[in-house]
């Protein structure tokens, strides 16, 4: 692991004019209840650059996971998705049928998940489980060939070897999401999706675990969506933020820009929200409640909690604009700027 | 990995043994805490079919020599220990001079046939209605039309047993109501005879299959249901796998592991037979053996019977801790 985190921000790319690998079109994902919808996610739209990391940010139930599952096309029952457009290379991830997004998953989108702990099965050795997703995508392999392939894609991952022999409960947490990030670049794909990677491990481990993302990322080029509430691993991580909020993407900015100046009354809260070592600052973002996500209030969504809130957010939703270049934010604020 | 080291099969084999000592032990002690001499309520019972007997007390006095009741505790107890492990259980009280051994030698590959197909055919019948019943992807009316198939597992089987003898074999005369075998027919590998032996299974088998399946299918679907939200589920079909290999793989592998030690115990059980399809079926089986051993109350068969049961019981625990790790590598060969 000689890739360190510093030198790693000094080669970022800026955000610019390279190829969009997947682009998210209104999408709303809604979850059935017996007293009505949950909108979930409500009308998002955010585009990923070819090797590019975008970390989607917000609290607990704004619809990051829902968002991730929603392009793997993996919403689990009773969620659905009711609209949108999910292009992944220009194809419509919505509108496949099962057979085709078969052969998608894994070999184009892949995921790292959200409990490692619990994302291998307990009786398949770690070979057989990175085996099978190859061997389902590219047919029989010799078992030399295949092997040869794990070995090296553990080491990538700074696995030892014996690894491949052993089965996920001889493994610490920290080797089995690294088992997970191996498993998901097997068939090199487009676009791995990241869901909270290193949520539930200690220090130490979160950031050997963000230096092999970060490695994985350089060596192979893909995209990744890395989902997260860790601010402190996002600044460190990634290119370009999406701040949601009870299931709206409410700013999109370059990870720069956003930490030094966020534009969303939301964002601005959350960055304050971090905590400092330097002083004791009280926690703000505990004012107000969440409005029902059942029945969401006309107009802006984060209206209950907004210092800035005007009448105007109570009547107008306001919609994701380009504000200043590269930055979207969706806030009446900065519209008549 | 440790492997199937000889540390744990000698400590799985010590626990066997220590088992079975413990059982032997018990049903050597029972019968002697109960009042009443065997010996007495035989001859006893003896003088009440011939009448008066001459000299009873001398009587009595050399079977007990002869049965070994004569010296202390501890010398029977010995002997006792080394009859059972030689498998000699002495003389039937009821039937004497019949051998225990021999008559359950007679009985017991009646009882393991019949019992082992049906438990065997329940296990695999019930599970897989248990696991479709449990995964989503089956269509929703296969789904809905699965618990019909489990009515029955309200009735009692000998309940069913006796319905079954009632419409299959008095009213539709498809198969035989009783027996193990045809009249006429010596046992051996012969065609009529295996042909025999199947028609008479059926009716027993069916009575056992049909009302114990359920047990099956609901820890199957309980099974399977709770394994659908675990995260190696869902990536599992983030991988892009075939549904096919999802769920045997993934779904079934996990949820089996329960369902097989509750298959071993209930394979350890059938050295006991099923008394009450048995008796139906008047199936020569070990069943209707121990129910013939308490109508006449025959301790020595009794003792001999349960005794085949901790056997039997021990044995497929045995097999089973021996089984286990190689199914769930989580369970250890060391601690």
């Amino acid at each position: 692991m000689s890739v360190t985190l510093s030198h790693q921000i000094g080669e970022r790319r800026p955000a610019g004019t390279e190829n969009v690998v997947l682009e998210v079109h209104n999408l709303k994902v809604y979850y059935t209840t017996p007293t009505g919808d949950v909108r979930a996610v409500d009308d998002v739209s955010f585009e990923i650059r070819e090797g590019e990391i975008v970390g989607l940010v917000g609290e607990s139930g704004c619809g990051k996971t829902t968002t991730a599952m929603a392009i793997l096309r993996l919403v689990q029952s009773p969620g659905r998705i009711v609209g949108g457009q999910i292009l992944l290379d220009g194809q419509d991830l919505v509108r496949l049928n099962e057979r085709e997004l078969r052969e998608i998953r894994w070999t184009r989108i892949s995921l790292i998940p959200q409990g490692a702990m619990n994302s291998l099965n307990p009786v398949m050795r770690i070979k057989d489980q990175i085996g099978d997703a190859i061997e389902t995508h590219e047919g029989r392999l010799p078992r030399k060939e295949l092997q040869e392939r794990i070995l090296k894609l553990l080491a990538m991952v700074g696995l030892p070897s014996r690894v491949y022999h052993m089965y996920p409960h001889e493994l610490s947490g920290g080797m089995k999401q690294r088992v997970c990030i191996a498993m998901a670049i097997v068939l090199n794909p487009t676009l791995v999706i990241a869901d909270e990677p290193t949520s539930a491990l200690d220090v130490v481990v979160q950031r050997v675990v963000g230096e092999t993302l970060l490695e994985v990322k350089n060596r192979l080029g893909v995209s990744m969506i890395l989902i997260g509430h860790d601010m402190g691993l996002m600044a460190q991580l990634v290119d370009r933020i999406a701040v949601m909020y009870a299931g709206r993407l409410v700013e999109l900015s370059d990870v720069y820009s956003l930490f030094k100046e966020p534009l969303h009354p939301y964002t601005q809260l959350l960055i304050e929200s971090i905590p400092s070592i330097k002083e004791r600052k009280p926690l703000k973002l505990t004012e107000g409640l969440t409005h029902d996500l059942r029945n969401p209030p006309p107009g802006c969504i984060f209206q209950l909690r907004c210092p800035h809130v005007t009448d105007k957010c109570r009547e107008v939703v306001p919609p994701l604009l380009e504000v200043q270049p590269h930055r979207r934010v969706a806030c009446h604020l900065y519209y008549d700027v | 990995m440790a492997g199937l080291t000889p540390r744990y099969v000698l400590r799985r084999l010590g626990m066997f043994v220590l088992t079975v000592w413990l059982g032997a032990t018990i049903i050597f002690i029972i019968p002697r805490l109960a009042p009443g001499d065997p010996v007495a309520a035989m001859v006893s019972r003896l003088m009440a079919q011939a009448g008066y007997i001459e000299n009873s007390a001398e009587i009595i006095a050399a079977w007990r020599a002869r049965f070994g009741l004569d010296g202390p505790i501890w010398v029977q107890y010995l002997a006792y220990l080394r009859n059972m492990v030689m498998l000699d259980m002495g003389y039937s009280l009821s039937s004497f001079p019949s051998q225990v051994d021999e008559m359950i030698a007679d009985a017991l590959p009646w009882t393991v046939g019949l019992l082992s197909v049906s438990t065997l055919l329940s296990f695999l019948i019930g599970n897989t209605i248990g696991a479709l019943m449990g995964w989503p992807r089956v269509p929703a009316w296969i789904r809905a039309l699965l618990p019909t198939t489990l009515t029955f597992t309200s009735i009692p089987f000998f309940m069913l047993g006796i319905l079954l003898v009632y419409v299959f074999a008095y009213e539709l005369r498809w198969f035989p109501p009783t027996g193990a075998y045809g009249r006429g027919l010596s046992p051996g590998w012969n065609w009529p005879f295996i042909k025999s032996l199947a028609q008479h299974g059926v009716l027993p088998v069916m009575s056992i299959v049909v009302t114990s399946m359920g047990f099956w299918a609901l820890g199957m679907r309980g099974m399977i249901i709770t394994n659908q939200g675990e995260d190696y589920m869902i990536l599992a079909e983030a991988k892009g796998l075939r549904p096919s290999r999802v769920f045997l793989q993934y779904g079934i592998r996990n949820s089996i592991l329960p369902q097989v030690t509750a298959l071993a115990l209930s394979l350890g059980g059938i050295a006991g037979g099923s008394t009450l399809v048995e008796y139906i079926f008047a199936y020569p089986g070990m069943g209707y053996l121990l129910y013939q051993g308490i109508v006449n109350t025959d301790y020595t068969l009794i003792q001999g019977i349960v005794f085949m049961l901790i056997l039997g019981t021990a044995t497929a625990v045995l097999i089973l801790d021996l089984l286990l790790p190689i199914l769930d590598p989580r369970i250890s060969y060391e601690r």
